[in-house]
């Protein structure tokens, strides 16, 4: 019997639940944390991520419109569906990441938490956010976060799975949706991640994954007139700095990178999911 | 084809004969032709100004149920000036709207060069008498229309009975009024062929012929209101009616696809289309339109993208 050939995955773009290819044709070689070669992934273009905002925005409307509750119930399913390829990630994790396989496990385990953490906040984050303010009126006042819209993000360099799902889940899971430009050195469990995600009843589009440059694509996310806010937490000093600058044309609300590393074990706070929403205060009278 | 067009159309025997007589369309290579024109790749200052040339050539049209004058007049607005923050950006070349709304649209237009046509004869079904459409006609370009749509009787045609079809335009465009030899001074008639009802490109060879010969000042591909709207091979075929006509007859006819065009590289494609097939003299709003609604802001945002380097949000331009 012959020896039978090897099927490797071919890495592409997620944009709109599809997986194209990047419009350019371009791929860079993404090697192991050891410097060995691990595969071809897609080198988004500035089209590519374009297209990307597009599926981002068409998106929105019926992600923003779900129940608090349906939005954390598909959170959760991520969850669940990323547990059952936990072998997976782990590989990847300990190729990426040149972790022990022990680490690698840990570390999956704190990504499946970290969505199950976030999918919990999806109908409470109102309640501590929102408010009922006292007027010198006759009106209920009262506030409620709303989602920002269209979010270019970052993704932090290091912990390729767990910090992606980290940045990710809380802007999802408040109705925002998302472009991700993942690692740029360790793009593959992002799109791995993509994989789970068009299996988890997340409607296309919600979340949108480029992989390539981060210098080449986010300054044009950042002066995107249909991009509302931009995560810069995987943005090197100086790349954080110009999209800082474009961001300012139409007024993107902003989340500059941590000063000092940021733990991703550790439990986040929800500064996160405030950092993307807006808050609406209507006045509604009392009335008699 | 030696046979003078005036004496094609004196029975429906020798209609058939001259309509039947014309070159079969080669279905592969007419769509592989306009497959192929829609890969040229236009960039920089050609793009910009192929983008201006869009925006003249653009009928901005409403054509709903619910349309009310106040949505036509902010349609009306629109096309004088499409981006009210840019000065720089040129009118489109008409608004288009049923016949009862033209006289609003006329109010809100006075003064510029934006015309106002009209859809008419039953339009979008084609289904009623010769008299309502010539009556509908007439109250249009009462009311002040430059430019009257009208649909040809499609049902006629798939039977056969071209003669029908001929006389019912010849008598829309005289309805169009107008004393020139061909309808001079009248308001300018361009004939919907709906192509997508049409089932085979032969038909539309016919069709853009038969309406040619009956006084058409324009041929459009379709109402929008049937898919496939317009598309490439479609419109590549009517082009190369007209510029085959303008040869034998010196008669220069218009083309107008309508329906499905969204984005500005559709667009582009059609001009690549048109300098191609009929030539540069087709390059202008007198003899090319592109019937449409939302190609107008993404013409209008690819235009800011070029000027500014950054991609436009359609938050910054008017709704539809």
């Amino acid at each position: 019997m012959s020896e039978r050939l090897a099927v490797r995955k071919t890495y592409k773009l997620f944009v709109g639940g599809a997986f194209p290819r990047s419009e350019s044709g371009r791929s860079y070689v993404v090697t192991s944390a050891k410097g060995d070669f691990l595969a071809n992934a897609a080198r988004a273009s500035r089209k590519d991520a374009r297209d990307a905002v597009a599926a981002a925005r068409k998106a929105f409307p019926g992600w923003s419109g779900a129940t608090a509750y349906n939005r954390g119930q598909i959170l959760y399913r991520v969850a669940e569906m990323l547990e059952g390829r936990r072998a997976q990630f782990v590989a990847e994790v300990v190729q990426a990441d040149g972790v022990a396989a022990k680490k690698a496990g840990e570390l999956v385990d704190a990504a499946v938490d970290r969505l199950v953490w976030y999918a919990g906040w999806s109908d409470k984050i109102g309640a501590v956010l929102g408010s009922a303010n006292p007027v010198a009126g006759p009106y209920f006042n009262l506030s409620s976060p709303e989602p920002t819209g269209v979010v270019a993000v970052l993704a932090p360099p290091a912990a390729p799975l767990l910090g992606l799902v980290s940045v990710i889940a809380p802007v999802i899971v408040t109705g925002n949706t998302c472009v991700v430009v993942a690692s740029e050195r360790a793009p593959l469990p992002a799109i791995t991640l993509a994989e789970v995600l068009a299996t988890s009843d997340l409607p296309g589009g919600v979340v949108n994954v480029l992989t390539g440059f981060q210098a080449e694509i986010a300054p044009w996310l950042a002066g995107h007139m249909d991009v509302n806010a931009i995560d810069l937490t995987g943005a090197g000093p100086e790349l954080a700095v110009t999209c800082e600058e474009l961001a300012a044309e139409n007024l993107k609300r902003v989340l500059r990178p941590p000063t000092a590393p940021i733990d991703w074990m550790a439990e986040p706070g929800i500064e996160r999911m405030a950092a993307f929403l807006e808050t609406k205060t209507v006045w509604h009278p009392i009335g008699t | 084809m030696t046979t003078p067009l005036a004496e094609v159309a004196t029975s429906n025997a020798s209609l058939r004969a001259f309509l039947h007589g014309l070159p079969g369309v080669d279905r592969v290579g007419a769509d592989a032709r306009a497959a192929m024109l829609g890969t040229r790749s236009i960039k920089t200052t050609a793009k910009r100004q192929a983008i201006d040339l869009a925006v003249r050539m653009v009928d901005l049209t409403t054509l709903e149920g619910a349309d009310t004058p106040g949505k036509v007049r902010a349609m009306c607005a629109k096309a004088v000036r499409p981006d009210p923050a840019d000065p720089s950006v040129p009118s489109a070349a008409a608004v288009c709207v049923y016949p009862d709304l033209v006289a609003t649209a006329v109010q809100a237009l006075r003064g510029t060069d934006v015309k106002v046509a009209s859809v008419a004869t039953a339009f979008p079904s084609g289904r009623s008498s010769l008299e309502v459409k010539v009556a509908e006609t007439r109250l249009a370009v009462a009311a002040g229309a430059a430019e009257v749509d009208m649909v040809i009787d499609r049902g006629a045609f798939l039977a056969g009975d071209y003669l029908k079809v001929f006389e019912e335009i010849a008598a829309v465009k005289a309805a169009c009024g107008g004393a020139g030899e061909n309808g001079e001074g009248g308001a300018h008639l361009k004939v919907i062929l709906e192509t997508g009802e049409l089932a085979t490109y032969d038909n539309v060879r016919r069709a853009s012929w038969l309406a040619m010969i009956a006084g058409g000042d324009f041929i459009k591909t379709s109402t929008g209101k049937v898919s496939p709207a317009a598309t490439l091979p479609v419109t590549l075929i009517m082009l190369e009616a007209v510029r085959d006509f303008a040869r034998r007859t010196g008669r220069k006819i218009g083309v107008k696809p309508a329906g499905g065009i969204r984005t500005t590289k559709d667009a582009i494609k059609y001009l690549v289309l048109v300098n191609e097939t009929a030539g540069p003299d087709w390059l202008t709003p007198d003899l090319f339109r592109l019937g449409a609604s939302s190609l107008l802001n993404d013409l209008l945002m690819q235009r800011q993208k070029m000027a500014t380097g950054r991609y436009a949000g359609p938050d910054y331009f008017t709704l539809d």
